[in-house]
């Protein structure tokens, strides 16, 4: 049973971040969601579909980010309560429509919801998309806990519905991702008709809609400065304040905690940070005369207050201002308790110390010299681990310096040594493709190499269809490699157009990759990447070829494969594995990389680790010996 | 409840795959029963391919903790992996962390390409007991399958330890909640071999 499920109002429960904004969307009686997968976002659509059928609302898996971001505008447009949800980099990819449906306005509650990745753990950048909000002049909430996190969503479509605006709620990694405490709301009954009226357009007397639309920004302020998201606690006369935002609260607390400094030193959290509840800021300013701004990646609520303090410099009088500028944080990455602790020792000319020096010495003296690095690698079975290799194999024998373009997907590894390090260029969705277009245009610069993208089924769909379009429009040069594992594995195997069943898991009609391709009038071949052999000849032929071609390797994930199948039993037939003798140079262990596969130090040969072995059996197709046996066949 | 020491601080740590995160959704679910602020930090995405993962569990009677622990802050280690155990002693260490370990290995992949050696695991332990206060072996790899549910017999063998102000019956609620119905059972199983492991040890 889900937990967003659960009616019982006053009750405590553990709730990830993520789990925290479905129920609070689902408190405000959301009727539709749409998103599409990217850490740290994924759960919030997730556990909205699988109550979906619980609650009436409508929820999907998009194609990409505009798409969702229009789907749900569309709900909005016709009066009812939708809400988007991705990761930074979503933002990108709907802001052309988010750039307008603010101009236009909306109906009934539209929340954005867009999750940041500080210290990109997952992703291929740290962008603050709290800058979009304000690009885009839309009211920007930031919650700081997971009571917060399921309030602020609730709160925000009221808010959303009495502007007529999106409202964009920014969380981070360590809110969406992390668990905590929180006292469970109301739920509501009933469901509205939808009914599309008016006209919603953007375009028409744009600069009195830009007016119209900043007028409307200043209702938000008006609500923001009655807000129960901001508050202020620590001493009344507090000369020295810490400005915080999200997950800055929580290390802010920490921080003066750790050094003792609850008497001297106040925190001002603000949850609306777009527009700036200016009153209220400047009413708790006013006994100060340093301030320490405390938020993650951007200093963005740093250059917004210093704009303030400025505008209130007679009022206010000069105020030192620390933060990513002055050097005391760092304006990149994540931050926790100690680096905000660091910052405020070292104005405050205090000494913070974690744990005893001597010690923590000798901990890193132990433990360093002998800590193995430990890579993220493909799982065992993994299919992209044969393709790699095939696609390696496939430019050597081709002999031209050919290379690979990636994007973003578990093949991302493929950048690194789980994928043979192939990948060479890794931006965004679909980058690869188009970056291949170029490439493939670059003949009559005396440009010989081949040129192979890489890009999942998912990311097909997502954003790599222009680019091949492209290519055949304009005849370009090189060969597209879909890597199609039946879902978006990354993110934990959610739905496609191309997987045959929707975000409630019902069935589906299947866009074919293969039909798309062959439509768009490129030579398609579809092989499995278990067949080494024949995908490394098939893949050496069609590098022979001129213009645009796509190869694509099929092989489910076999993270979801053996669940669905079982998995046999692999092992090595020690009489016929010889070792170091054999002059494969380890090749199982060794160059193929499966986790699966150990080298047992004591007999000198290889052994598989059943434990670990997902009985793919594509090592016992590649060991030279023969020496590897799938049980069964 | 009032905690001895506030907040309490858990690390549960392992290798991506190995369940990290259903450990310290349990332990953090058993916790919110005893009506504790539980905060739990976790790693996930591309991170948990194969990679190192480490799940933050902050108990505190007072106030909701951030998701993450200070350097050299962790009261408790729970390793599913023991060369995991020591990384995060190096880092989140102090003379008064207690370990609960399981000695089974799971090799890097630059371990098995040869570009990296593996210590053996006496050299581990013994690294363990000089840095922490009191180290407890859970050997789990009597059968091979056991590893599957190391996560949930590791989190036995801490519920029986008594390091948490947390009894036995709040963790099985607990799994009771999160677990599907089908894999209840066989995890209860599991659990309990954990628990018997620590016993007697």
């Amino acid at each position: 049973m889900s937990i967003l499920t659960v009616d019982q109002p006053g009750k405590s429960v553990l709730m990830m971040g993520n789990e925290a904004i479905a129920r609070g969307a689902i408190e405000a009686g959301v009727n539709f969601c749409a998103a599409y997968p990217g850490t740290p976002s994924t759960e919030i659509a997730e556990s909205l579909a699988r109550v979906a059928e619980h609650f009436g609302l409508y929820a999907e898996w998009s194609t990409n980010e505009m798409v969702a971001l229009e789907a749900a505008a569309a709900a909005s447009l016709a009066g009812l309560r939708a809400i988007v949800a991705m990761k930074q980099n979503g933002v990108n990819v709907c802001s052309d429509f988010l750039m307008t449906i603010s101009l236009s306005g909306t109906r009934g509650g539209l929340v954005i919801v867009a999750a940041d990745d500080p210290s990109a753990i997952s992703s291929s950048n740290e962008q603050d998309s709290r800058n979009f909000a304000k690009f885009a002049d839309l009211p920007l909430l930031e919650p700081a806990t997971f009571q917060e996190a399921k309030d602020i969503t609730k709160w925000a479509f009221e808010l959303s519905e009495k502007l007529g605006l999106p409202c964009m709620i920014r969380s981070v990694t360590r809110l969406s991702h992390s668990r905590g405490n929180v006292k469970l709301g109301e739920i509501p009954e009933g469901r509205p008709v939808a009914r599309f009226e008016g006209a919603y357009i953007a375009g028409a007397f744009v600069a009195i809609q830009h007016s119209a639309l900043h007028q409307k920004l200043e209702q938000a302020r008006a609500a923001f400065e009655e807000s129960e998201f901001n508050w202020y606690v620590g001493p009344e006369d507090a000369k020295f304040i810490i400005v915080t935002s999200g997950s800055g609260w929580f290390y802010s607390r920490e921080a003066v905690a750790a050094l003792g400094l609850g008497e001297k030193v106040g925190i001002l959290k603000i949850g609306t940070t777009w527009p700036l509840p200016e009153r209220f800021i400047i009413d708790h300013l006013r006994q100060a005369t340093e301030i320490l701004i405390v938020e993650e990646v951007d200093p963005f609520l740093e250059q917004n207050i210093k704009v303030l303090l400025a505008e209130q410099a007679k009022t206010l009088g000069p105020i030192e201002v620390y933060g990513a500028r002055s050097g005391h944080l760092p304006g990149f990455g994540d931050i926790n308790q100690d680096k905000v602790a660091r910052a405020l020792a070292s104005i405050k000319g205090l000494e913070y110390r974690t744990r005893d020096e001597v010690y923590a010495q000798r901990a890193s003296d132990l433990a360093l010299p002998i800590l193995p690095p430990r890579m993220p690698t493909f799982c065992p079975g993994c299919p992209h681990r044969a393709s790699l290799w095939a696609i390696k194999a496939a430019l050597k024998l081709d002999g031209r310096d050919g290379f690979v373009t990636g994007d973003i997907g578990c093949y991302s590894l493929g950048a690194g040594p789980a994928g043979f390090w192939q990948l060479k260029t890794l931006h965004c969705m679909g980058a690869g493709t188009g970056l291949a277009t170029g490439f493939g245009q670059l003949g009559q610069f005396g440009f010989n190499q081949p040129v192979i993208s890489v890009c999942g089924d998912s990311t097909f769909f997502h954003a790599a269809i222009p680019g091949l379009i492209n290519a055949r429009f304009n005849n370009s040069n090189f060969l597209m490699v879909i890597l199609d594992n039946g879902g978006t594995a990354m993110t934990g195997f959610q739905p496609h157009p191309g997987s045959g069943y929707d975000a409630l898991g019902r069935p589906a009609p299947v866009v074919e990759i293969e039909e798309v391709c062959k439509a768009i009038g490129v030579e398609v071949k579809v092989r499995d990447p278990f067949e080494v052999d024949q995908a490394i000849e098939d893949l050496y032929d069609m590098l022979q070829e001129d213009g645009a071609k796509v190869m694509v390797f099929r092989r489910k994930c076999y993270l979801v494969e053996s669940k669905e199948k079982g998995r046999k039993r692999v092992f090595v037939e020690p009489e016929k594995c010889i070792g170091d003798d054999c002059g494969c140079a380890r090749f199982c262990s060794r160059v193929f990389n499966c986790p699966g596969i150990i080298w047992d130090q004591e007999a000198k040969k290889a052994k598989i680790d059943e434990v670990v072995c997902t009985g793919c059996g594509v090592c016992a197709t590649l060991c030279p010996r023969g020496a590897i046996v799938v049980e069964g066949g | 409840m009032t905690l001895e020491k506030d907040p309490l601080n858990l690390i549960i740590t392992g290798v991506g795959g190995q369940g990290n995160v259903l450990a310290s959704h349990i332990v953090a679910s058993a916790g919110i029963k005893e009506e504790l602020y539980v905060t739990v930090g976790e790693t996930y995405g591309a991170s948990q391919r194969g990679g190192a993962v480490m799940s933050h569990v902050r108990f505190s009677s007072q106030a909701q903790c951030s998701p993450l622990i200070s350097e050299g802050q962790a009261d408790i280690v729970v390793a599913l992996e023991p060369v995991e155990a020591l990384r995060v002693m190096a880092e989140f260490g102090n003379p008064k962390t207690r370990v609960i370990v399981s000695p089974r290995p799971i090799y890097p992949i630059w371990v098995l390409s040869g570009q990296a050696k593996y210590p053996l695991i006496e050299e581990i332990l013994g690294k363990l007991e000089e840095l922490a206060d009191r180290v407890q072996v859970v050997d789990v790899s009597e059968d091979g399958e056991a590893l599957v549910g190391a996560n949930v017999l590791m989190i036995g063998a801490l519920a029986a330890s008594g390091l948490l102000p947390i009894p036995i019956e709040s963790f099985e609620e607990a799994m009771r909640e999160i677990l599907a119905p089908k894999d209840l059972e066989m995890n209860f199983q599991t659990f309990r071999k954990g628990m018997q492991a620590m016993a007697g040890g």
